[in-house]
């Protein structure tokens, strides 16, 4: 698509959500040690701990997959 | 609501702001592949199936989508998911199957543009003329609807939401076109996605899943049936909605569903973009198996709310007069501030301003090439270089974002968002549903019967609208009940519209001169040698995956009965 050098729109989308699940991830590991104080419902799941490793799998499945390979 | 639902943390300022460099840098990366006019309005013709199919759900998956409809859910019940599955999946498979290689093989630009070479300039510019008018106006609801969220869940000034989303898109949408459009649908999407399912899976848990969901429903609303799709269509008072099935079969499933999904240039002009007919006819069935799933991320949660949430939500003008009341719009916002602390938040609210950005470029993008082909270069300057017509298009995206920022103040005076959106659909889609589908199959159809049939059945529509918002009453003659609600109204109006639009071209055309034959080549059923697709296999033929998809349709309208 678009001939040679042209990022794929995947690699975008790899990075931003590697990006997403790094901070989603260290944010969930910080409230397993300092719960917030106004907490959400079913926040005793940790949410945002395990959705985050997902966001950060398959960021950096499509990061890696189709990361721009030089000419 | 005179107070924020909650307060974002610096994480989650952090992810919308990233949100917002990764879009506009994208931006910035494509201009340089946007240099003609192919380029800038069609993405080059370049897109596979996937991108194509992909973008081609997001530019219909704006906020209004995410809010509205999850508001509906809540008002409605499951009755909203008619407007996913047959009011959406059927339509699709038939732009794929059926219609994709007519608008594909003549090598149209836009759905104006294929009027103008089946029926000739007047009905070209007729369509486009109201499909511009309707775009502004969708942008601007959608534009309001992105504001009124950002201000109930964050209490952010609702003039800053609207311009600093705005010209985001603007810039985007300036600088590479629709590739850019595209590139960043695509991104939308699988934000839209990972920001939303959150809710429906921790709503899961919560209620007890699907069971436990519908056993609360009960215990809160008793009486009442939220949770069948079609058993209580059976009479006009035994739904929440007030319709009767011969209401969503005919007026949603057949001509609202299949004008949207197969002659809004919004969405078609995201097929058009695909590298191949192949890829063009996939398109559309790629993006119907995620329509399927659609649901699941904005009807669930409107469905938990009715089961979860401590309060009942009530209607706009109930809360004007109920201090500290929500309303249905506020469900989606309502279930976000339950389930998801810092991180998560942003992710939620990132995905509802990537709803309302990808639903605005699809507008905006669409306005542009409407505009520029089909009104500026038909109309006003028709032998410009094509820089020229690249120039126009840029400045058009400009200029239609701000008609569209202009539309929203005007539509907030507007009580029920998605009410609005459909009375816009019935007057100008279905008429233009039928101008193109008797224009596709019926060799007959003649260049007069084109504009006037789209003209009668535009016109009749319009006045069906104001005779009922004059006189209530006569809703019983319109929706065949007086106990219809606004969205009955809306199918039976798109109904009527719609047979008026084929009668009067019937007529039309019996009494007037036919194209001859060699002119409807590539244009019309029979008179095209549609492209074979070769000896490949079964699993490569779009008509397979149609099978597929038309399957999973019809089990879950069994399982959800």
């Amino acid at each position: 698509m678009h001939g040679p050098g042209f990022v794929s729109i995947w690699f975008f989308i790899g990075a931003l959500l590697t990006a997403y699940g790094l901070l989603i991830t260290a944010t969930g590991l910080y409230e397993l040690g300092t719960p917030p104080a106004n907490a959400p419902v079913l926040s005793n799941l940790h949410a945002s701990l395990w959705w985050g490793l997902v966001l950060l799998i398959i960021g950096l499945i499509y990061f890696i997959k189709f990361f721009p390979k030089k000419q | 609501m005179t107070e924020k639902l909650l307060t974002l943390s610096p994480v989650d300022l952090v992810i919308i702001g990233l949100y917002f460099v990764m879009v506009l840098g994208i931006g910035f990366y494509l201009k340089r592949f946007t240099k003609t006019g192919e380029d800038f309005f069609l993405a080059g013709r370049d897109m596979t199936s996937w991108i194509a199919g992909l973008s081609f759900v997001a530019a219909n998956l704006g906020s209004l989508e995410l809010m509205g409809w999850a508001a509906s859910a809540y008002q409605y019940g499951i009755l909203a998911t008619h407007w996913y599955w047959i009011g959406a999946i059927p339509a699709m498979l038939f732009l794929g199957i059926v219609m994709m290689p007519f608008y594909y093989i003549s090598r149209t630009h836009s759905v104006p543009g294929y009027l103008k070479l089946r029926f000739g300039e007047p009905a070209r510019a007729l369509s486009a003329i109201t499909f511009g008018f309707m775009t502004v106006l969708m942008s601007g609801i959608n534009m309001y609807s992105m504001a009124l969220v950002l201000k109930i869940v964050l209490g952010w000034d609702i003039h800053f939401s609207i311009w600093i989303s705005s010209l985001t898109v603007a810039v985007y949408v300036f600088l590479g076109g629709l590739l850019s459009a595209i590139f960043n649908e695509v991104l939308q999407f699988f934000l839209i996605w990972l920001g939303a399912i959150i809710v429906s899976v921790l709503g899961l848990i919560e209620a007890g899943g699907w069971s436990g969901m519908v056993h609360r429903i009960h215990t809160n609303f008793p009486g009442q049936d939220y949770t069948h799709l079609w058993a209580g269509l059976g009479s006009f008072t035994s739904n929440p909605m007030g319709i009767h099935w011969t209401g969503i079969v005919l007026g949603l499933g057949f001509v609202i569903s299949f004008g949207y999904w197969t002659t809004d240039f919004l969405v078609v002009q995201r097929v058009l973009s695909a590298k191949d007919l192949r890829s063009a006819k996939m398109a559309p069935i790629i993006g119907s198996a995620f329509k399927m799933a659609v649901p699941f991320i904005v009807i669930l949660p409107g469905l938990l709310g009715l089961a979860v949430l401590p309060e009942h939500l009530v209607g706009e003008s109930q809360a004007a007069t109920m201090p500290g009341a929500h309303t249905y719009n506020e469900v989606l916002p309502l279930m976000l501030a339950r389930y998801c602390g810092p991180g998560l938040l942003g992710l939620g609210i990132t995905a509802l301003i990537a709803g309302f950005m990808s639903g605005m470029a699809g507008n905006v993008s669409a306005f542009a090439t409407v505009w520029t082909y089909d009104i500026y270069r038909a109309l006003i300057r028709p032998r410009a270089s094509d820089n020229h017509y690249v120039s126009m298009g840029r400045w058009c995206t400009i200029l239609g974002v701000l008609i569209s920022i202009g539309t929203a103040y005007v539509v907030m005076q507007f009580l029920s968002i998605m009410d609005y959106v459909q009375a816009l659909f019935s007057i100008f889609i279905a008429p233009l549903f039928g101008t193109v589908i008797l224009g596709m199959l019926w060799k007959r159809a003649t260049p007069a019967a084109g504009f006037w049939g789209l003209l009668a059945g535009t016109l009749s529509s319009l006045a069906m609208f104001l005779w009922v918002h004059f006189d209530p009453s006569a809703l019983r003659y319109i929706a065949l009940s007086s106990h219809a609600q606004n969205m009955a109204e809306n199918m039976y109006r798109a109904l009527w519209s719609w047979i008026i639009c084929v009668l009067v071209t019937v007529a039309v055309s019996a009494v007037t001169k036919p194209k001859p034959i060699s002119e409807l080549k590539d244009l019309v059923y029979g008179a095209t040698v549609i492209p074979s697709e070769g000896a490949v296999s079964l699993v490569h033929r779009p008509i397979f995956w149609a099978g597929v998809v038309f399957v999973v349709f019809v089990v879950l309208n069994i399982i959800f009965w």
